[in-house]
């Protein structure tokens, strides 16, 4: 391996609105090197990739790529210098074949009237497929490859640009074990072949298997640099945390009654073969573990009766909750806040009083006439009672901060006395402080006798703020841990589908 | 309201012009003819701004006219109907069909664009079919004089689709913008997925409001059928479903759902109806009509693009 210097940024800051997401950040990749990025959400972590990728600006600093000082303004500033990036949820245009998406804007013409060269398209694609072992013709459409055969298609098109450095973000969060090792094999070939990879993961084992080196950023700060041979899982934690965040968990005095909510043989749409059932105590807080795909969201939508094709047994209390059927869990006080706030948890184009008072608007509304003064108080009662940030209750809730709206979207339901509430991951893509406030909001619920169910990839998150945390694996819950004895170690181990550690 | 208020100075503007020019615009003739046509076309254009709020489109509306007319005139002449059952009728059959628009459109997923396509072709056939292609009419027959008078009389010296226009703004204005359903038409128009996950039904939302502007239809096709006298079922009410859309789009709806007001449609339709009597006026040439209309629905929608951007940059994110 080379030792020379491929990247180099110095003295990198970077300030939003109300925000300093970096301070003097620096960062060097060498030759042929994985680099892994680490930290927390919020750390800084997509907002330096987003730099280097010409997304974003910095504010000071400067970045030298292969010796050279360069000024990325724009995506394609980066792209022709070689940096090429292969995101979380995967970019392909899958109703177009391998070679269209490979060779996606730079099409080989030909002829008087520049039609594409369709001969040469696919054989300029042959070699890169077969350099990645994708066993796939190039007239494939990507509808009819699976998620890790797209991202292959990804890292084929990074190589026909002549990347010189690709930074892959959570590459493995929707692929399977063994899709992940082949991964992890390619990028060691990569490197052979002097690419150099900056590689961001949660997964700090996957971080142990391949990574040279690793950055740790904190709060928008270097936190600290780990060699190859220093790199472990426990030192790669407490540069990440470096404060205490075990105090989010707040022990309940609560009374709970067991077995309040029960859920018995939920079959989802996804999973039809499968069967979920599980209890949750008034008061308690249940989180929800697994990997993408587990099945845990359609379970969320199951429950509150948006998925048509599920069915089994919903018991609230003494009442039945019909399966299938949104009014009987709307009605019970079942709700659901979902994990993709834009598209499902808001309107987006109407304002934070109209989001709030959506679900709730019949029960104030005699003879179905909206009364003006009563949905004003009710939106004013959920900003006054989150302490939702917003100039007033008329703002458009698109101008709303991240953490903001999600308070909005709680705002929905907490005003209709809930008697179950399902939080799908209720803290991706928000600031640490408005984190805290969310945390203890879900306390302060549940000591008042809601039942919470919190979906969550977050570790941490599931660690420290559930009461019990139940794991699923391909629809199914392999797993319920107690608060006592739950571990990552066998919080990951149920995740991928191995029951040994059952406790 | 501020896009109200721009195209109610728009309007006034227009008017001045034309009456500055031609002073035959303020004669109590052209004054209540022009207000006859806005409420014939005010009437169906608001049921068509519902459907577009939702985010779906209805481009059957004239070949209803057609089938509605041709049906009513052939009810009350030849079959003898009392005029109440073949007001009925005509009301219902629009009724009918948006609940089946709605339904194939909420059940089974299609787009509303290509169903009213079809419906627009199909209803156009019924009813050259059902009259042989032969132009059907009232002619000075006796028996639904009440019918004539609600449809084409007078009320105060109004023309009576100008009044039950009015009437309806009000009803549909406390529907759209006060009451819990107008609430959801926007919702669902705006994201139809979020509004599922509050627990609003929302194929019922959309279905709905086809059946709504099936009914309007109907009503303003009974008036039409009446104001023309005589329908041809091979022209009657083609590219009524055009003005509609223009009228809604220049009020302020967008075809994207979620945006626009009972007002702003009913403000847009006066403008066309206004500039077509312009036309009429000042002796343009009837057949640049069309040309004009174009021209100026363009340019209200490029305004309105033009202070949206600036409006957005001003804004900081």
């Amino acid at each position: 391996m080379s030792q020379a210097l491929l990247l180099s940024m110095q003295g990198i800051s970077k300030r939003f609105p109300g925000v300093i997401a970096l301070d003097n950040v620096h960062l060097e990749v060498r030759k042929g090197e994985v680099l892994a990025l680490c930290g927390e959400n919020g750390a800084g972590k997509s907002t330096l990739m987003k730099i280097l990728g010409g997304v974003y600006q910095s504010d000071a600093g400067t970045i030298h790529f292969n010796g050279q000082l360069v000024n990325i303004e724009k995506i394609s500033d980066a792209i022709s210098l070689g940096i090429a990036f292969i995101h979380q949820e995967v970019n392909v245009l899958d109703n177009l074949d391998v070679a269209a998406n490979v060779f996606l804007g730079r099409e080989p013409l030909k002829g008087p009237f520049k039609l594409i060269d369709r001969t040469r398209i696919h054989a300029d694609t042959e070699p890169y497929i077969r350099r990645l072992g994708l066993e796939v013709s190039s007239d494939t459409r990507l509808d009819k490859l699976s998620l890790a055969q797209q991202q292959l298609v990804e890292i084929a098109k990074a190589l026909s640009l002549d990347a010189r450095l690709i930074i892959m973000d959570e590459p493995t969060s929707s692929l399977t074990l063994s899709e992940s090792e082949r991964l992890f094999k390619l990028i060691g070939e990569l490197t052979e072949q002097a690419i150099s990879v900056i590689y961001i993961s949660h997964r700090l084992r996957e971080i142990e298997q391949c990574a040279d080196r690793v950055v740790v950023l904190r709060d928008g700060r270097n936190a600290g640099e780990l060699g190859h041979e220093q790199i472990s899982h426990d030192r790669i934690v407490s540069l990440m945390v470096g404060r205490e965040i075990n105090n989010f968990y707040v022990q309940s005095n609560a009374s709970r009654t067991p077995g309040f909510f029960k859920v018995r043989g939920l079959r989802t749409g996804r999973y039809p073969a499968k069967m979920v059932s599980f209890d949750a105590g008034k008061g308690e807080i249940v989180g929800f573990g697994g990997l993408v795909g587990a099945g845990r969201s359609e379970m969320a939508k199951a429950i509150v009766g948006l998925d048509p094709l599920a069915a089994g047994e919903i018991i609230l209390g003494e009442k039945v909750i019909s399966v299938g059927q949104p009014r009987s869990a709307l009605e019970g006080g079942v709700y659901l806040v979902p994990e993709d706030r834009h598209g499902e948890g808001l309107v987006l184009g109407m304002n934070v009083r109209e989001n709030v008072t959506l679900p709730s608007l019949k029960r104030f509304s005699p003879f179905n006439f909206i009364r003006r003064r009563r949905e004003c108080e009710k939106a004013e009662e959920q900003i006054r009672s989150l302490k939702i940030k917003t100039p007033n209750a008329e703002t458009l809730v698109l101008n709303l901060s991240g953490g903001n709206q999600q308070k909005v979207v709680l705002g929905k339901w907490l005003g209709m006395s809930p008697k179950v509430i399902i939080l799908d991951e209720p803290t991706r893509g928000i600031d640490v402080g408005a984190k805290a406030e969310i945390y203890r909001l879900m306390r302060s619920l549940a000591e008042q006798g809601t039942v919470i169910l919190m979906i969550s990839s977050d570790m941490e998150e599931l660690l420290h703020i559930s009461d019990r945390v139940a794991v699923m694996h391909e629809g199914e819950i392999c797993g319920v841990l107690d608060r006592a004895d739950c571990t990552e170690e066998k919080i990951m181990h149920l995740a991928v589908g191995n029951r040994s550690v059952r406790s | 309201m501020k896009k109200e208020l721009g195209i109610s100075v728009l309007l006034l503007v227009l008017c001045a012009i034309v009456a500055s020019i031609s002073p035959k615009f303020l004669s109590p003739i052209n004054l209540t003819n022009t207000a006859n046509v806005i409420g014939i076309y005010g009437i169906f254009s608001i049921g068509l701004g519902l459907v577009i709020i939702t985010g779906g489109i209805d481009l059957s509306v004239g070949s209803m006219f057609a089938l509605c007319g041709v049906l009513l005139a052939m009810a009350l002449r030849e079959w003898k109907w009392s005029w109440p059952a073949a007001a009925l009728l005509v009301i219902f059959i629009p009724m009918l069909l948006g609940y089946a628009h709605g339904a194939l459109i909420t059940r089974l997923r299609i787009q509303p664009f290509i169903i009213t396509l079809c419906g627009l072709l199909i209803y156009r056939g019924l009813a050259r079919f059902i009259a042989n292609d032969n132009t059907k009419g009232f002619g000075e027959a006796e028996g639904f004089g009440t019918l004539r008078d609600l449809a084409a009389g007078k009320l105060f010296g109004l023309p009576m689709p100008f009044v039950l226009l009015l009437i309806i703004v009000v009803v549909m204005w406390f529907v759209l913008h006060r009451s819990v359903y107008g609430r959801y038409l926007f919702a669902v128009g705006r994201n139809e997925q979020a509004a599922r996950f509050c627990g609003i039904n929302t194929r019922r939302v959309v279905a709905s409001s086809y059946v709504l502007a099936g009914l309007l239809t109907g009503i303003s096709g009974i008036l039409l059928a009446f104001y023309t006298n005589s329908i041809s079922p091979s022209n009657h009410g083609n590219f009524y479903e055009l003005y509609g859309i223009a009228a809604a789009v220049l009020g302020g709806c967008s075809l994207r759902g979620g945006e626009g007001s009972i007002l702003g449609i009913v403000i847009g339709t006066a403008l066309l109806r206004v500039l077509e009597n312009l036309v009429n006026l000042l002796g343009i040439p009837s057949s640049l009509n069309f040309a004009v209309m174009g021209a100026v629905v363009l340019l209200g929608v490029l305004v309105d693009q033009l202070f949206q951007t600036r409006a957005l940059r001003k804004t900081p994110k």
